[in-house]
């Protein structure tokens, strides 16, 4: 009933608010000459986060990550897309499978690896793990391990953008699975509602743990999930960075611009099992391998690149090379940096009161 | 005849102003028009005719104040006057009466006791000078309702980072008018109206908070905060920790906490002990208005996320406070309001004013207790609760919430641990019996601490 209502895509919605369509932006496709350095650069952020996460995954088998442990390999061009169209300054968080985005927020990978192997040198000095990093640097706001949390945070963002009119953007990203959570339209009426400056990137990479979206949603168009708020979305193709890049330009353009919050699905895979302990079942090997074949985002602009004549083997291959070495070089300094101090047990749990604000 | 009864508008209601008659004597009124205008201390609102007749006697003049609930306000000739009384709830109509036949233990505390400095001296147990208040200091009668408004408008006027979030604190004043004229003075960008989404704002809350800004979170009443209870302890209360230390959150979750009366098992939770269990999280919960203001104020200023556990009993309840002066009460320290040789009683927010009244019933009988006011639950005070047990020797505390692993479990685990050798006695617990809260008056009785269930605790650790 409820897909009946709501339309394919590009129908303008009953209440003419709300536009939801597919993404009309430039893809890979479509690249024009001068974009040499802009997917040179993609290629090779999309690369770190894949050998990082390969080599996270690696880490974890060998016992040096322990926890959970969830990888991003198969939606590379999501994060990095995305954060080819933000300011700086705009804030981005997520949920837990977060290890790309801080990559793509220019975090350094050494201190990201050395916060998985709970060391003082992490990110969050070895106390948050895989799952809740920060960066107030890169105005990176996590990392939250409770699923759909993070939507009401980044509203929260937002509405701290807004108060001050600073112009910023929050980039809310959350999964399919997060997609059913009940907060999520509190917040989505809440943006819509105070015209937030916040954009909501759905990472819908069709499975929430072993639950197929098909299995757990009763519209599995999830742009169209802020219709009945009046918030306008729409589908991208999620393996492809430039889609991706394009549709979060202009969803940020609308943000910034008063006009309200945004709605992004990226339509994504991923290769590996929701955690380093699932077997991932639940769907076919064939299904993974015909998506890596024909849908890889990094193979995409690897071969577009080659198509136009913009990088040889010898310059992808030395990006190959710089990229394995960073990675490896993190590995390293994750593996051999001392542990917290024991003293750091207490510390951080309260941030000392100013002088005569309280005791 | 009939007479008309001033009603009760509310749970709590316990007087109210009548603040204008629609009808004269000699007008012809129908069930269902509007008779009058009463104002409570929550709101103004139309009494509506319940009887047909005529008005043959106007018994309150318009703008009378501090009408009792069941006083009398208006006689009504009817054709059918018997039917159409209202049913007596006593023999005697005045509202204090009302409330011992009904046996509420609800309607007393409102006629709580004087605050600890204005209590006639006891022949032993002399109240002690607020040592707290700087010596010449003006003071004034306040009630906590308009103390927490005073606390939030200071702030807020000190810090533009500071906003007022929740349900109805803005156009409506506050389902219980502690935001009353916020709104005029701050505008709406500062004091906002949200949907009924408390796991919603006050996840918004929390972002901001994480972006900088200093937001108070004010929920209708603490059990809706059931609903957001995730982002206060796994958004709020973990995150400094988590990042290490780098995403701070200085946030204030307010709102009334514990049983208001006859509202049912839903309504009616005291979570100081929920709350205290969580490391991050600071957590307050004051009796008299001084403390409701100071310890607001403090909790605002504070860089960390507090749950700040206000009660509703007590909103109208007046005390002294310090004028003109920026009045902060420091966060952590414990209040002795009553000093005493024989038993500590320890407790907070409404609890306290029982422990007072507990205590005089105690000096009557030869008994002189020592009354502690926890104040800050996290971080507890616990210093002065042993100080005080060095002294007394004996322990009795008093919560509203449930006892098993409640605050008063948790105070006489540390008092065994650190001056186990000082009691004479083992300690006791008065708190709330373990179901949750009856509706019916004499169960809800049964089910609540009072004043008569400390006196026999605080008599059992006396051997008496």
């Amino acid at each position: 009933m409820a897909r009946e209502q709501t339309g394919a895509a590009g129908q303008r919605k009953a209440n003419g608010a709300a536009k939801t369509q597919p993404s009309k932006g430039k893809t890979l496709a479509q690249v024009e000459s001068g974009g040499k350095d802009e997917l040179l650069k993609y290629y090779r952020d999309m690369l770190l986060i894949r050998r990082f996460e390969e080599r996270a995954g690696q880490l974890y088998g060998m016992g040096l990550i322990g926890g959970f442990c969830h990888l991003y390999i198969g939606q590379e061009a999501i994060a990095v897309g995305v954060q080819a169209a933000q300011k700086p300054g705009d804030q981005v968080i997520t949920g837990y499978r977060e290890h790309g985005h801080m990559l793509a927020c220019g975090m350094d990978p050494k201190e990201v690896m050395a916060e998985l192997t709970g060391r003082a040198s992490g990110s969050s000095k070895g106390k948050g793990g895989s799952m809740h990093m920060f960066s107030t640097e890169a105005a990176f706001y996590g990392g939250h391990g409770i699923v759909g949390a993070q939507v009401s945070l980044g509203t929260g963002l937002a509405l701290a953008n807004r108060y001050r009119d600073d112009g910023k953007v929050a980039f809310t990203y959350f999964g399919d699975g997060a997609a059913n959570q009940g907060q999520v339209y509190e917040s989505f009426n809440m943006a819509e509602l105070w015209s937030l400056p916040v954009v909501y990137v759905i990472e819908n990479n069709q499975y929430a743990m072993g639950t197929s979206i098909d299995r757990s949603s009763a519209e599995t168009h999830l742009y169209k999930r802020g219709a009945s708020f009046r918030i306008p979305g729409e589908e991208v193709d999620g393996m492809d960075v430039m889609a991706v890049k394009a549709a979060a330009e202009k969803a940020a353009e609308h943000a910034r611009s008063g006009k309200g919050p945004y709605i992004l699905e990226m339509k994504t895979y991923r290769y590996r099992g929701h955690s380093m302990s699932d077997p991932a079942k639940y769907r076919t090997r064939d299904e993974v391998d015909e998506i890596r074949k024909t849908r890889d985002p990094i193979d995409h602009v690897e071969e577009m690149l080659e198509k136009n004549g913009w990088a040889d083997e010898a310059t992808l291959k030395a990006i190959d090379a710089e990229v394995k070495r960073i990675v490896a070089d993190a590995a390293e300094f994750a593996r051999t940096s001392p542990e917290p101090d024991p003293s750091e047990l207490y510390t951080d749990v309260y941030t000392a009161s100013p002088v005569g604000a309280s005791a | 005849m009939t007479d008309i009864l001033m009603p009760a508008l509310s749970p709590t209601m316990e007087e109210g102003t009548l603040a204008k008659w629609h009808v004269k004597v000699g007008d012809k009124v129908r069930s269902g028009d509007i008779i009058a205008e009463i104002e409570t201390d929550k709101a103004t609102m139309e009494v509506e005719a319940v009887d047909e007749g005529t008005i043959e006697e106007l018994l309150v003049a318009e703008g009378a104040e501090e009408v009792k609930v069941n006083t009398p306000i208006a006689r009504l000739s009817g054709e059918d006057g018997a039917s159409a009384a209202p049913p007596p709830m006593t023999a005697d109509p005045q509202p204090a009466s009302r409330a011992e036949a009904s046996g509420d233990p609800q309607r007393q505390p409102v006629a709580e006791p004087p605050p600890a400095q204005a209590m006639p001296a006891a022949p032993v147990a002399v109240p002690i000078p607020d040592a707290e208040l700087p010596q010449g200091v003006k003071l004034v009668k306040v009630t906590v309702r308009d103390a927490l408004r005073d606390a939030m408008a200071e702030e807020m006027r000190r810090d533009p980072d500071v906003f007022l979030m929740g349900e109805e604190v803005a156009q409506y004043q506050g389902a219980y008018k502690v935001s009353r004229d916020l709104l005029a003075e701050f505008g709406d960008k500062r004091v906002i109206d949200t949907p009924i989404t408390e796991h919603g704002f006050a996840g918004l809350g929390v972002g901001a908070a994480m972006a900088g800004l200093k937001p108070i979170i004010e929920f209708m009443t603490f059990n809706f905060a059931m609903q957001a209870i995730d982002h206060i302890i796994n958004s709020a209360a973990k995150t400094l920790y988590m990042s290490g230390g780098q995403i701070k959150c200085s946030v204030v979750f307010r709102g009334p906490n514990g049983a208001a009366s006859r509202v049912g098992a839903q309504h009616s939770q005291d979570y100081a002990g929920w709350y205290g269990h969580v490391p991050g999280l600071k957590v307050l919960a004051p009796y008299d208005a001084a403390d409701a203001k100071g310890l607001l104020k403090a909790a605002i200023r504070d860089p960390n996320p507090v749950v700040f556990l206000e009660h509703e009993m007590l909103y109208g309840t007046e005390f002294d406070v310090p004028e003109g002066i920026d009045w902060v009460v420091p966060i952590g320290k414990a209040k002795v309001r009553r000093e005493g040789t024989d038993v500590t009683l320890v407790s907070y927010s409404r609890m306290v004013g029982f422990c007072l009244q507990a205590a005089e019933k105690l000096a009557e009988q030869g008994i002189q207790a020592e009354v502690v006011d926890l104040r800050t639950i996290r971080p507890m005070d616990i210093e002065t609760v042993v100080e005080s047990v060095k002294k007394t020797n004996r322990l009795v505390t008093a919560e509203e919430g449930w006892g098993p692993m409640g605050v008063g479990a948790e105070v006489c685990a540390k008092v065994v641990e650190l001056a186990f050798d000082y009691l004479d006695a083992p300690p006791l617990r008065v708190h709330q019996e373990d179901v949750p809260l009856p509706y019916a008056a004499n169960l809800e009785v049964l089910s609540l601490p009072s004043v008569d269930k400390i006196v026999q605790a605080a008599k059992a650790v006396c051997y008496k």
